[in-house]
């Protein structure tokens, strides 16, 4: 009886253990690595007209996965309008991706906040594709050559990322055909 | 009444103190700190709770956003809505007023660091206000990325 108790009970802790390793994803979100091109995409912006990251090859893009209901991606904003107007006339653009469920509390925001750089509304594949965006914010710095150098997970400090923005744009290279 | 004062009109200072105890009272109210620890579970609990056969399954509900929830989110659990907004906790309260108040659940969000999750409080104060009184909420202390999916517990995608 008490082996038949013994074999059920090892029984049930393999089959747990198999359902465990099935249901671990499949597919594990990796992080889109440095140095590696930054996956393109064509979303809408919040005026409906259609934004490709690829257009933008040639300069220094910050990537920004944010939305409004994170605090600390709202905080950000100010410091990113500020950083547009500095150095937009160098190369640098934002491209914001907002992650809400839906494209009208950013529009809202965008007004109230005035934003000076796009916004695209963003969605699981996106996120996927930039290897799980699972907690914002999160910034990708794609340089002009459309690999990314950083990636920024929470808030970010602003001083480190004005310096790499910086370094980045004084890197005049010629951009690498996609693929490269 | 006299609103003035030496150096001028107060009214303006009274609303801008009027709001500025709203702002403060509204973030209070979404503070996931202030959730007590004995109503809190860990991932690391959880799991085990999860891959127990013998441990009662809890009702597992995700009360943040839909686009995290399809990238990853755990095995069985639903998806509710944001429950910092009116249509999310309708949505919650809607979905379990038919269950016994005995009801085992677990909420979970992990959009945000803890201290910044305007959802879980929220969601934890309408299921006691219901009278649910065996309610976890999952501790995500960065977000559901680095304390669930990258410590390798179960994930399933999709919607």
């Amino acid at each position: 009886m008490n082996r038949k108790k013994l074999l059920i009970g090892a029984i049930a802790i393999a089959v747990a253990i198999g359902i465990y390793r099935v249901e671990r994803s499949p597919h594990a979100l990796r992080p889109a690595a440095h140095g590696t091109p930054a996956p393109d995409f064509s979303l809408p912006q919040l005026n409906d007209e259609r934004l490709q990251l690829s257009a933008y090859r040639g300069k220094v893009v910050l990537l920004d996965f944010w939305a409004t209901w994170c605090d600390p991606c709202r905080e950000e904003i100010p410091r990113f309008v500020d950083l547009q107007r500095k150095y937009g006339g160098q190369g640098f653009q934002i491209i914001g991706v907002s992650m809400d469920d839906g494209p009208q509390p950013v529009r809202d925001f965008y007004q109230r906040f005035k934003m000076n750089y796009p916004v695209v509304m963003g969605n699981a594949k996106l996120g996927e594709l930039y290897g799980g965006i699972l907690g914002l914010p999160v910034a990708f710095l794609v340089g002009r050559d459309g690999r990314i150098h950083a990636r920024h997970i929470g808030a970010t400090d602003i001083s480190v990322l004005e310096k790499e923005i910086v370094s980045l744009l004084q890197n005049k290279a010629s951009p690498t055909q996609p693929g490269s | 009444m006299n609103i003035r004062c030496k150096g001028g009109k107060i009214l303006p200072f009274l609303i801008a103190g009027v709001l500025s105890l709203n702002s403060v009272s509204s973030i209070l109210a979404q503070q996931a700190s202030l959730i007590p620890s004995s109503r809190l579970i860990s991932p690391e609990e959880l799991a085990k709770v999860l891959q127990s056969p013998k441990s009662e399954k809890p009702l597992l509900l995700q009360v943040g956003s839909h686009v995290l929830y399809s990238q990853a989110h755990i095995p069985g659990s639903e998806y509710i809505g944001a429950a910092s907004t009116e249509s999310g906790l309708q949505q919650l309260r809607k979905r379990v007023e038919s269950l016994p108040r005995s009801k085992f659940i677990v909420i979970y969000c992990g959009c945000c660091p803890w201290n910044h999750c305007p959802n879980v409080k929220l969601a934890d104060d309408a299921l006691h206000a219901m009278g649910f009184s065996n309610v976890k909420v999952l501790y995500v202390a960065n977000n559901f990325g680095a304390d669930w999916v990258d410590k390798g517990y179960p994930v399933a995608k999709g919607d």
